[in-house]
């Protein structure tokens, strides 16, 4: 259960990560732009509401896992662990810099808390997967889960792993899918089509909840509903818009992977600021 | 003569003792299994073949069943190992690493958690089955990514220990094993250290130093004894860890004896005869022969007929130690 007030807490923050990821693409002048904005409600929810974690202790044992398969949408888990007091707001201004902790795909050596090495598309169901199995066969009660692209459903790596947890009911784990429907070269559903995606999940022995992943009532519910399914692991598919909050990059797929100019940047985060401002 | 500190079997040259080497994981597991309670298989449907079957049936929840998906096997392995597990990868190498290099990339050597890869089935002494379950590029392939171990044991013995070393040595790690009975050169005492290279045989005046990994140090030996008898002394040192090579041994067996060969059942690009030649050419420039596959698939076949076509058995080793000495 969630709040008026608690929900307001966490558009708020969405809204400050959008803004740190504008920034720091900037700053960068390389990386991923559509995918970050898309998820930034998402993220919110889970450092803000949903995960069991300790900033000031991003190795405590007993932690959820939070696997993130996409790896190239690395700025908003930065920009948002930035926000949840992991290190400061400004380190986001290294993203992509020569020393900085922050690689332009996320490094579990480089800093622990991303948990794993990620940014090939397709390996993070199967690494989420071993995790859960492994803490199950402990009996620990941490959740993990593994938030993953649309694109890559395209790889035969995720669907060995949606097979591998299906049949051993990892129910501890959860996984969220950007549904946003576009990816390098185009529109999900013209480069490779992947629907009905849900249904397939559910053949392969998941439950599966769609939700707006805009709407960070309806996803929390998703997650309090997936902890509630014992007998198997549960897909979250979040329909999102690519670029959310930005109309002028909204949908488009041309801003998967470009950052904005200095110009074009001022001018999404006024964009930002009046789409918000209601 | 063989090196008596050693302990290697009286008998070695009887080859009265064989075994595959794939049966020293099987019997190293067990061993983990006993003692070892964070030890796990993962396996891509092949349990028997890779001897990790008994392991499956006294310790049926510690047995990961895969089904034939290799690039998921590394991932699943890699989060086991992530969480606080040390999972062991069992399937062909030609497949794992084959298959999924670039999954043993990204999630296992660049993340750098210790998953143990064992690659079952390499060489062309795999035999009737052919080329595409012949693993030939295996040590290359796990040579070139940072922070992972490479070990080519030589015996079921050495295998065994290689496995139970791999087990706590908090790394990544590649162990390689064959398909078919091998020669058991050595035996329980005889010292096994990850890094650590072991002369196996010296005569009174060496003229020729062999580097051999795997089955195939009983033809480099066999070798070495028959030049001997021919009045041509050489080394013989059994390089079981590819990665990290014991730089300083085959430094020193170079500047002894100035005429190296290299002896190994993979490709010459890549495996013990590139780090050999690569840590010499900095160390101590020596004339090298290469035995091993040059650029060549496999093929189907008894095993010691593949081994005579692709130069791999005691006469070419022969051959190519006479042919690096006249360069000298």
């Amino acid at each position: 259960m969630v709040t008026d007030e608690q929900v307001r807490a966490i558009e708020e923050k969405a809204l400050a990560i959008r803004e740190t990821i504008i920034t720091m693409l900037v700053e960068a002048k390389s990386g991923h732009t559509a995918g970050p904005l898309g998820m930034a409600d998402i993220f919110a929810a889970f450092y803000f509401h949903i995960l069991k974690h300790d900033p000031k202790n991003p190795s405590w044992e007993d932690r959820d896992r939070l696997f993130l398969s996409n790896g190239h949408i690395t700025p908003v888990r930065y920009a948002t662990m930035a926000h949840a007091g992991y290190f400061p707001v400004e380190e986001c201004m290294t993203l992509r810099k020569f020393g900085s902790r922050l690689q332009g795909h996320p490094e579990r050596e480089r800093l622990l808390a991303v948990e794993t090495t990620s940014g090939p598309l397709g390996s993070g169901l199967g690494q989420a997967s071993g995790y859960a199995l492994g803490a199950r066969m402990d009996d620990k009660k941490f959740r993990v889960y593994c938030l993953m692209s649309d694109g890559e459903q395209d790889a035969g790596n995720t669907w060995e792993a949606a097979m591998f947890a299906g049949n051993n009911k990892l129910a501890n784990l959860t996984a969220v899918m950007d549904r946003n429907n576009i990816q390098i070269d185009g529109v999900t559903e013209v480069v490779m089509p992947l629907e009905p995606l849900a249904d397939k999940y559910r053949a392969f022995g998941w439950h599966v909840i769609e939700v707006d992943g805009h709407n960070i009532r309806q996803f929390i519910a998703a997650i309090d509903e997936a902890h509630a399914i014992v007998e198997k692991p549960t897909l979250i598919m979040a329909h999102t818009i690519p670029g959310k909050g930005v109309p002028d990059i909204e949908y488009d797929y041309r801003w998967h992977g470009k950052p904005p100019t200095k110009e074009e940047g001022e001018r999404f985060l006024a964009q930002l600021r009046q789409t918000y401002a209601q | 003569m063989l090196n008596d500190s050693l302990k290697l079997r009286a008998d070695l040259f009887d080859a009265s003792a064989q075994k595959p080497t794939r049966d020293g994981f099987g019997s190293a597991m067990m061993e983990l299994g006993e003692r070892e309670p964070r030890a796990v298989i993962v396996c891509a449907d092949l349990a028997e073949s890779t001897r990790a079957l008994a392991f499956k049936m006294k310790y049926p929840a510690r047995y990961i069943e895969m089904g034939v998906a290799e690039q998921n096997m590394a991932t699943v392995a890699s989060g086991l190992a992530n969480y606080g597990k040390i999972p062991f990868m069992a399937s062909y190498a030609a497949f794992s690493p084959g298959r999924n290099n670039e999954q043993i990339r990204t999630t296992i050597t660049l993340n750098n958690v210790p998953v143990k890869i064992m690659g079952m089935h390499a060489g062309v002494s795999v035999g009737p089955d052919g080329a595409t379950h012949q693993a030939l590029e295996d040590m290359a392939l796990m040579r070139v990514q940072p922070n992972m171990i490479v070990i080519s044991p030589c015996d079921a013995l050495e295998a065994h220990k290689a496995v139970l070393a791999v087990a706590s040595n908090g790394k990544p790690s590649y162990v390689r094993f064959a398909r078919e009975k091998t020669p058991v050169m050595t035996t329980d005492e005889t010292p096994f250290e990850i890094g650590k290279a072991n002369e196996m045989w010296r005569s009174a005046a060496p003229t020729v130093a062999v580097f051999a990994t795997g089955p195939l140090l009983f033809e480099a030996l066999s070798a070495a004894r028959d030049l001997e008898m021919q009045g041509i002394g050489s080394v013989v040192v059994n390089v079981h860890t590819i990665k990290p090579l014991d730089e300083g041994a085959v430094e020193r067996a170079a500047r002894e004896c100035g005429a190296v060969v290299t002896v190994e059942e993979h490709q010459i690009a890549g495996g013990l005869g590139g780090a050999v030649a690569e840590a010499l050419a900095r160390r101590a420039p020596t004339p090298i022969e290469f035995i091993g596959v040059h650029d060549r698939y496999g093929q189907s076949g008894e095993p010691a007929e593949l081994l005579r076509e692709y130069g791999l058995d005691a006469p070419a080793i022969i051959e190519a130690m006479k042919q690096v000495i006249a360069r000298k």
